[in-house]
């Protein structure tokens, strides 16, 4: 009796735990939870806005009426989308190529010892850890219209005439220049950051033996250096682009897309339209002109990461 | 002797740059901290010269601050959003990184730069319909719709960086736990959870971080004054008008600055190496 009764019973307590035993099923039910908030807050969304993009819906015409591709042609009628659509273009790639520069030059500097290397290191990553609204805050009030501390080094180092200073975020060229300007400065500490990281990953002595066997300092630079940090460039590169391309919190503190729509970039106009004047519809087809832009991107840094392994 | 002269150049010139750098740098921050402690009288006066204070500096501007606005609420709102974001991004990404680490197989690891890759999803691209589905949640302009909201770009990031810790955990030390009777969430919880203090602390630091530099959510979904987490009221508030409190503006600026620029410097590199996904070793 005992001998049949014994196995069953050990069977009826190991059932419950048989499946918490398991990874093949226990490891699907960890990441669950993540796939479903990702599906539900950014999957659905995204559904959403790929619907409203199709439709008539405005706070004052909450029908969700299906309007085709009415909404695309209305917008790229627009003068000032296209114009945004252009902005956005030429801010990504400005401040991108500014920030990519500066960062390679910043690692250079900062990869050599010195003394106050690390407070050095800290005051360049300040832009990028600091909070963007309360730093775009600071650049507006440099670039005051009365009172530009900017200007009033112009003035003093008599560059610049009192009567003629430069209305920075008044005068749509400057305004331009100044929301990029602001951009690539948020960006660059991250690619000094990157650089430094890539740099550190070369190991030693590959580039001593290259050294012995004579090569330069471009040579090494180019032939050696960058093909191995090259993945995490790529991978830095679209994070910023990405995130430039998006954004509109410097735009929108800075100018809100002003003067005349001189900075106007797509997050900006997006927002705007969808937003303070309540049509959705349009709004959300703006948005979804980043797409293409960011499946492109998508594509490039999967192929990033997949060399990563290799 | 020309050597010496050369190298004295060289030095001179590398120091130069660095300076150069570093001014381009911080400048914006040390404005922020001058212009917080100055008296208005020396702020709008043109005359006088504006890198160092020609009038006594004055706390003025602080005092307004944190007595006349709403700054020491937004604060409370930007720690209330930060503390349940953590937590709730802990609660789901730890299993997640984990589980990721260990499924065998091509199809985990697909799924996990798909996880990662919905960081790259801009907030630009959801928050239309994402203002939407807050208004039918019945949390618009309340606080708790950016605690909803801002785990969709912390898990992602988090799940990312606790996979590539734990992949750096041994296999064994979690399947001695089983051979020896623990289900794998007791495994998980026993042995792997304390062996990654530092890398939830860095999850925490970093979640935390995100959610206060977060704008467009909060600008979209919140209107009311006391709602507003810290960065979005200290941008949109301080201003009537035309009128910009600059000396309150920069002192809040500086006030919520400090602590994100030093909470980065102490993890940086766990950063980089959470972004890179374990490529620099």
């Amino acid at each position: 009796m005992t001998a049949i009764a014994e196995p069953r019973r050990r069977a009826v307590a190991r059932r419950p735990r048989f499946l918490l035993d398991r990874t093949e099923f226990m490891g699907p039910m960890f990441i669950a939870p993540a796939v479903l908030y990702v599906f539900a807050l950014v999957g659905l969304p995204f559904l959403l806005a790929l619907y409203y993009s199709v439709s008539a819906y405005s706070i004052f015409d909450p029908s969700y009426r299906f309007v085709g591709l009415k909404n695309l042609y209305d917008v790229f009628e627009s003068d000032i989308f296209r114009h945004a659509l252009w902005n956005t273009l030429m801010f990504t790639i400005g401040s991108q190529a500014i920030g990519l520069l500066l960062g390679k030059i910043g690692a250079m500097l900062l990869m050599k010892e010195f003394p106050g290397r690390g407070l050095a290191r800290a005051l360049v990553i300040l832009p990028w850890a600091v909070p963007i609204s309360l730093a775009t805050l600071a650049w507006k009030w440099m670039f005051d219209s009365l009172y530009s501390v900017i200007n009033w080094t112009l003035v003093a180092a008599g560059l610049v005439d009192v009567a003629n200073q430069p209305q920075w975020l008044g005068q749509q060229d400057l305004a331009f220049a100044a929301v990029m300007t602001v951009q690539a400065w948020r960006l660059f500490p991250f690619g000094v950051i990157i650089f430094l990281a890539g740099y550190a990953s070369v190991p030693k002595d590959v580039l001593d033996a290259a050294t012995v066997d004579g090569a330069g300092f471009w040579r090494r630079n180019y032939q050696i250096i960058m093909p191995i940090i090259a993945p995490i460039v790529v991978i830095a590169l679209i994070f910023g682009t990405v995130f430039t391309f998006t954004d509109l919190s410097v735009v929108y503190l800075l100018t809100m897309g002003g003067p005349m729509n001189s900075t106007q970039v797509l997050g900006s106009l997006a927002f705007q339209v969808g937003i303070l004047s309540g049509d959705v519809a349009h709004g959300a087809m703006i948005c979804l002109f980043m797409f293409p832009f960011l499946l492109v991107a998508v594509i490039v840094m999967l192929r990033a990461l997949r060399r990563r392994e290799i | 002797m020309n050597a010496v002269a050369r190298r004295i150049g060289l030095t001179g010139s590398f120091y130069s740059a660095v300076v150069v750098l570093v001014l381009f740098a911080a400048f914006p921050f040390y404005w922020m901290l001058i212009t917080s402690f100055k008296a208005d009288g020396d702020l709008y006066n043109l005359q006088s010269i504006p890198y160092w204070f020609n009038a006594p500096p004055t706390l003025e501007h602080i005092e307004y601050l944190l007595q006349k606005t709403l700054f020491l609420r937004w604060v409370l709102n930007t720690a209330i959003i930060g503390v349940c974001v953590v937590a709730i991004t802990l609660v789901v990404s730890l299993p997640a990184g984990y589980s990721l680490a260990r499924l065998p197989g091509r199809g985990a690891e697909n799924l996990g730069i798909g996880i990662f890759l919905t960081y790259l999803v801009p907030s630009t691209l959801l928050f239309l319909p994402l203002a939407r589905i807050v208004s039918w949640l019945g949390l618009q302009d309340s606080i708790w719709s950016l605690v909803v909201v801002y785990p969709t770009f912390t898990i992602p990031f988090c799940t990312w960086l606790l996979m590539g810790f734990f992949k750096s955990i041994p296999r064994e030390i979690d399947e001695a736990a089983i051979v020896d009777g623990c289900t794998m969430p007791g495994a998980f919880v026993k042995t792997i959870l304390p062996l990654s203090l530092p890398a939830i602390l860095t999850v925490v630091i970093f979640a935390f971080t995100l959610t206060m530099q977060e704008f467009v959510y909060a600008l979209t979904f919140i209107s009311s004054s006391d709602q507003k987490p810290v960065t979005l009221g200290v941008a949109t508030d301080l201003v009537r008008g035309d009128v910009y409190y600059w000396g309150e503006l920069m002192a809040a600026a500086l006030i919520t600055s400090i602590p994100v620029a030093i909470a980065y410097n102490l993890f940086l590199d766990r950063f980089i190496s959470g972004i890179t996904g374990g490529a620099v070793k």
